[in-house]
């Protein structure tokens, strides 16, 4: 006894430098990471203060808060905001339905896959932004054009990423379906999506990112709100404080985004 | 005599690609007994799974017959539990709802059927990680969770192509000679694919020895060993036991020298 007792000692002291040591690198992750932010920003303010740089095209970090400000309470920015989320979320909604649906529809049927194939290839590859003016001459300007151009933009690949991991699912556990008496829609229901739901999740942190993409493109073109639209409005009066801050804010937005999504993967993988 | 349950007639059946066909079976002829162990053991790639597949019901054959007589006379086709190589278990499903998905499947989850494989499960020693996930038991629970998954739909007649070969040789020895026991007990009809002789030896009342590919009926072999204890670790002891092995071994051998000069 009296010999085992320091060995445990000891053991937790190990654990327990084991933990430091973790934490301390973690630790100098994240300041490293601050570190570059800041020094960053500080450059920036000090090159367009020391006139390095023109402030007149490259703001400064002052020049974008007090823009941020004044867009607050005279340009309605919250409502710009709202718009462009709200164009995002809905066109990622969309992308997420029609993808699984069309994935589903794939699995189930090979000829309709096979048929298909080479037309998903190609507007996968195809620029969407090259479709963009088409849809404002067909749905005009407005919403459903911004929304079109968001799906557009990741409908294709979704299917496409959908339907390869519903394949990959292994095939030996869809043959245990049939050994058990099961149809191909238990086989759909009970092996081949619950096994794909990191598929499906992956596939969402990439659309989020990638709706927004579309919704920006659509907002360049057709919209007199959003973001994209505040881009757009800003270049055409020269205000490049207001291109800039809402670039920034697009960068805060699309890193909530994924963040959410990430969180909705940590909570599965916790509650599998 | 009693009537055969399975009846398989002159079973043909060819797997094809643009290029070729390949002859899996040829000619496959033999008969299971209700309440018989039967092991079919033959070299690698001979078509031994595609034989349980047919049987199965999942693939269709080219040629032949397959009949089955039940034991109240009719002739539908009985239930079978085909137990595969891997077990299977779904991460996404705790033991219990593993256990229970062939109910799920077949839309049969009455008080009766459950409580049955609650029963299995406490038979079986697993009871007690019903609500754990699959990959917290050991490989000879995984397996003893999928031959109650099997049993759930209480089958006529189990097919089981080499259910233990993905386990190491200790747990392997265990885990055959639990589940022969659990099917014994129960009294089922069972048909087991395996390679390794000794397994086969020590777990079957008859031997079907197939040819290589095509494969086809080489030698059946009955398997009487005497026992002081009705265990397969106790018949490997059985003074028959070398015997049956070396006959078995030179029939496999005549087929792997037959494949070498060909």
């Amino acid at each position: 006894m009296k010999k085992t007792k320091p060995q445990r000692v000891n053991e937790l002291t190990k654990q327990e430098a084991f933990v430091k040591k973790h934490k301390q690198y973690h630790h100098r992750i994240s300041s490293c990471r601050i570190f570059i932010f800041l020094s960053f920003l500080i450059l920036w303010e000090l090159a367009a203060y020391a006139g390095w740089i023109d402030a007149f095209f490259f703001s400064s970090p002052s020049r974008v808060v007090r823009c941020l400000i004044e867009l607050m309470t005279e340009k309605s920015l919250m409502m710009h905001i709202g718009i462009t989320l709200f164009e995002t979320l809905l066109s990622f909604i969309l992308v997420i339905v029609i993808g699984m649906g069309t994935a589903t529809l794939l699995w189930y049927s090979a000829g309709v896959s096979e048929v298909l194939e080479p037309y998903l290839v190609v507007l996968n590859s195809l620029p969407k932004s090259a479709l963009a003016p088409l849809f404002i001459v067909w749905l005009g300007t407005g919403t459903p054009t911004i929304i079109v151009a968001g799906v557009s933009v990741a409908l294709f690949g979704s299917i496409i990423s959908l339907y390869t991991g519903f394949r990959q699912v292994d095939k030996e556990k869809i043959t245990l379906i049939y050994t058990l008496g099961g149809s191909k829609k238990d086989a759909f229901g009970k092996v081949v999506l619950p096994a794909s739901i990191p598929t499906i999740l992956s596939t969402m942190k990439v659309n989020i990112g990638l709706a927004l993409v579309g919704v920006v493109i659509g907002e360049f073109l057709a919209a007199r709100r959003g973001l994209g639209y505040l881009i757009i409005y800003g270049t055409q009066v020269f205000q490049m404080h207001m291109v800039i801050t809402s670039i920034l804010l697009l960068c805060i937005i699309a890193m909530g985004l994924y963040l959410t999504i990430q969180w909705l993967e940590h909570y599965y993988k916790k509650h599998l | 005599m009693p009537e055969a349950l399975l009846q398989l007639k002159n079973i043909c059946y060819s797997y094809h690609s643009l290029s070729v066909e390949t002859p899996a079976l040829c000619n496959v002829s033999f008969h299971i007994n209700p309440g018989e162990f039967v092991a079919i053991v033959g070299p690698s790639g001979c078509g031994k799974s595609t034989l349980l597949s047919i049987i199965a019901g999942l693939l269709e054959p080219e040629e032949g017959t397959i009949q089955f007589h039940n034991p109240d006379g009719s002739l539908h086709y009985p239930k079978i539990g085909y137990m595969l190589q891997r077990d299977h278990l779904f991460e996404w499903r705790t033991v219990y709802q593993n256990a229970i998905l062939g109910l799920e499947i077949g839309k049969k989850m009455t008080k009766e059927n459950t409580d049955r494989v609650l029963q299995l499960m406490k038979d079986y020693d697993l009871y007690k990680f019903k609500d754990k996930k699959p990959s917290e038991l050991s490989g000879g629970m995984k397996q003893r969770a999928a031959l109650i998954r099997t049993l759930a739909l209480n089958p006529q007649l189990l097919l089981l192509d080499e259910p233990f070969s993905a386990l190491d040789y200790q747990t392997r020895l265990m885990v055959s000679a639990d589940i022969c026991q659990i099917i014994r007990k129960s009294g089922k009809t069972a048909l087991l694919i395996t390679h390794d002789l000794s397994e086969a030896v020590s777990l079957a009342d008859r031997i079907i020895i197939l040819s290589r590919r095509p494969a086809t009926v080489k030698i059946e072999v009955p398997i009487h060993l005497t026992l002081t204890e009705d265990s397969p670790l106790a018949s490997r002891n059985a003074p028959e036991f070398q015997y049956y092995f070396n006959l078995l071994w030179e029939a496999l051998s005549d087929e792997k020298n037959e494949a070498a000069k060909s």
